[in-house]
């Protein structure tokens, strides 16, 4: 499903943001990917987007090699992909429902497709009675959960999530991973980048520990591990 | 691409154009000032040509025929400068004639100093044709007319001489040398003046464009994260640019086309004596040229500024 082999990614000369990264996820897994700032997590999120390119190695997601995609094949690639962000990247002057209807109108669906898949969406996020309101009429853990309404309705292989936690309490914090937690088990992949400990040491998943642009741990069913 | 997509990019252009409603502002003000210098730098030099075309029409040779030529051979001379495209007028100019105007001119304060010449015209043989040019502008559009005057006096002086019969072609070498030079001056000038313009609105367009696409940077990010074509998150900007420089364009063309009418009835009624010098080109005649081009660089620039500035932010 994502594949990196001995990728290294330098921004400027000798400074590698990831150094020789092998690591692979196979098709329905649940992964964190924790470490500290500057540690590439980032990066990785960014490479299997195929917003960044590769100084070196090899990228496969999908089954397709990134390194080999063309420009105009990128918008197609990214449709089985599901993108959160911790600043929930929400269209303010737009509501609830034509912010999910918008990431099925820019990939070209059908009017008759949209009806009914906002909807859904938004039932699976707990948010059918709030499509008429404003991002800005929402809390934090509410935007969050339209995101990941937008991120799911084109109904994604694989699911990234970064920092998805960052600005919410625990409460919400918790009923968002919930909501990760349900799209994995429908069967979409899902990369959690987080920094959230008590998270990640609940939910006994799938661990990737960075530290410096390289992967220093990965357990199966691992927790955070705490430099401090 | 869905029908319903063009319909969704197409009705996101125009409520863009709502949604940054200052941005949108400040683009068109930005267009319809450069259009509006442009079409007024367009109008004045269009209306300097036509005055320094009618000037040339003025501009007359004089055909003097062999001493022993005959009436029918210099009415076939008339003729055949008559048939030329490039003459509007040609007049017969007896030696009788062309002593009373000679007198009238240099002798018209003391008429006793001609007295001498009483029974003897000292002109005698100087029969002549004036033989006065066409303003080909009048027939053509001004700016396909770009033949010096200079140049085309000299093929009819060339053609004249040619003929059987003549013995002599005077012409009026600095008048015309004078306003072919003014006339190519004014091509450069405003050459010039419209490049500056040009770069000038470009840089501007491009300016305000950027601006407003970086407002929404972030929702061009989103598409692009969501798996949008490039057609699709360029579409609804270009669609926007398209309509913000029809608008930019037809706002100033409106303004000029009262401004220019009122200015030229203005001067004609406040300075009537004018009307006898020259002769401003009339608003829909200037609007031939103008309209076409105006709206073409309006949303020329908008197209060209929108497509190329959401170009930079494709690369997500």
């Amino acid at each position: 499903m994502i594949e990196l082999k001995d990728v290294t990614k330098e921004y400027s000369k000798g400074n590698a943001a990831l150094n020789g990264v092998s690591v692979k996820i196979e098709q329905g897994e649940f992964v964190f990917v924790v470490g500290d700032s500057g540690s590439g997590k980032s990066t990785l999120i960014k490479l299997i987007l195929k917003e960044l390119e590769p100084t070196e190695g090899t990228i496969i997601v999908n089954g397709q090699n990134l390194s080999r995609m063309k420009h105009r094949q990128i918008p197609k690639f990214r449709r089985r992909i599901g993108v959160v962000f911790q600043d929930f990247r929400l269209l303010k002057d737009r509501n609830i429902y034509e912010n999910i209807a918008f990431a099925l109108r820019v990939t070209e669906t059908s009017t008759r497709v949209i009806k009914k898949k906002v909807p859904a969406a938004l039932s699976l996020v707990g948010l059918a009675q709030k499509y008429k309101s404003f991002p800005k009429e929402l809390s934090g853990g509410e935007q969050q959960r339209v995101a990941i309404a937008r991120a799911i309705v084109n109904e994604p292989a694989i699911l990234l999530a970064d920092e998805p936690t960052g600005n919410l309490d625990p409460t919400n914090s918790w009923e968002i991973m919930s909501l990760l937690k349900e799209a994995n088990e429908r069967g979409t992949t899902v990369l959690v980048v987080t920094h959230n400990q008590e998270i990640v040491n609940e939910m006994n998943e799938r661990v990737i520990t960075m530290k410096q642009g390289v992967i220093v741990s990965d357990e199966k069913k691992g927790g955070y591990i705490n430099e401090d | 691409m869905r029908i319903s997509t063009v319909g969704y990019v197409g009705k996101q252009g125009v409520k863009n154009i709502w949604r940054n409603k200052m941005f949108s502002l400040a683009s068109i003000a930005t267009m319809s000032a450069c259009i509006f210098l442009f079409g007024l730098f367009f109008a004045i030099v269009l209306n300097f040509q036509y005055i320094v075309k009618s000037a040339e029409e003025g501009v007359a040779i004089t055909v003097l025929f062999d001493e022993d030529a005959t009436k029918t051979q210099i009415k076939e001379i008339g003729e055949k400068l008559k048939a030329r495209d490039d003459v509007s007028k040609v007049n017969y100019v007896s030696a009788d004639e062309a002593w009373e105007s000679y007198k009238k001119k240099y002798f018209g304060d003391s008429p006793e100093l001609a007295e001498g010449f009483k029974n003897d015209n000292p002109l005698a043989g100087s029969d002549n044709y004036e033989v006065f040019m066409k303003n080909q502008s009048k027939d053509k559009d001004i700016s396909v007319n770009n033949k010096s005057l200079s140049s085309t006096q000299n093929e009819l002086v060339k053609y004249a001489e040619s003929l059987d019969g003549v013995r002599k072609v005077n012409k009026s070498d600095v008048v015309a040398k004078t306003l072919s030079s003014v006339n190519v001056l004014v091509g450069y000038v405003s050459i010039a003046i419209i490049i500056i313009l040009f770069a000038v609105s470009i840089f501007l367009i491009s300016n305000t464009v950027t601006m407003g696409i970086t407002v929404r940077r972030e929702e061009i990010a989103i598409m692009k994260y969501i798996g949008a074509k490039d057609f699709v998150v360029r579409s609804p900007f270009v669609i926007e640019g398209l309509i913000m420089g029809f608008i930019g364009a037809v706002i100033p063309l409106g303004i000029l086309y009262i401004a220019y009418s009122k200015a030229i009835e203005y001067i004609m009624t406040k300075f009537s004596l004018l009307n006898n010098i020259i002769t401003f080109l009339s608003v829909q005649r200037v609007y031939r040229g103008l309209l076409p081009i105006g709206l073409i660089l309006g949303v020329g620039i908008g197209f060209v500024g929108s497509y190329f500035t959401v170009r930079k932010h494709l690369k997500v």
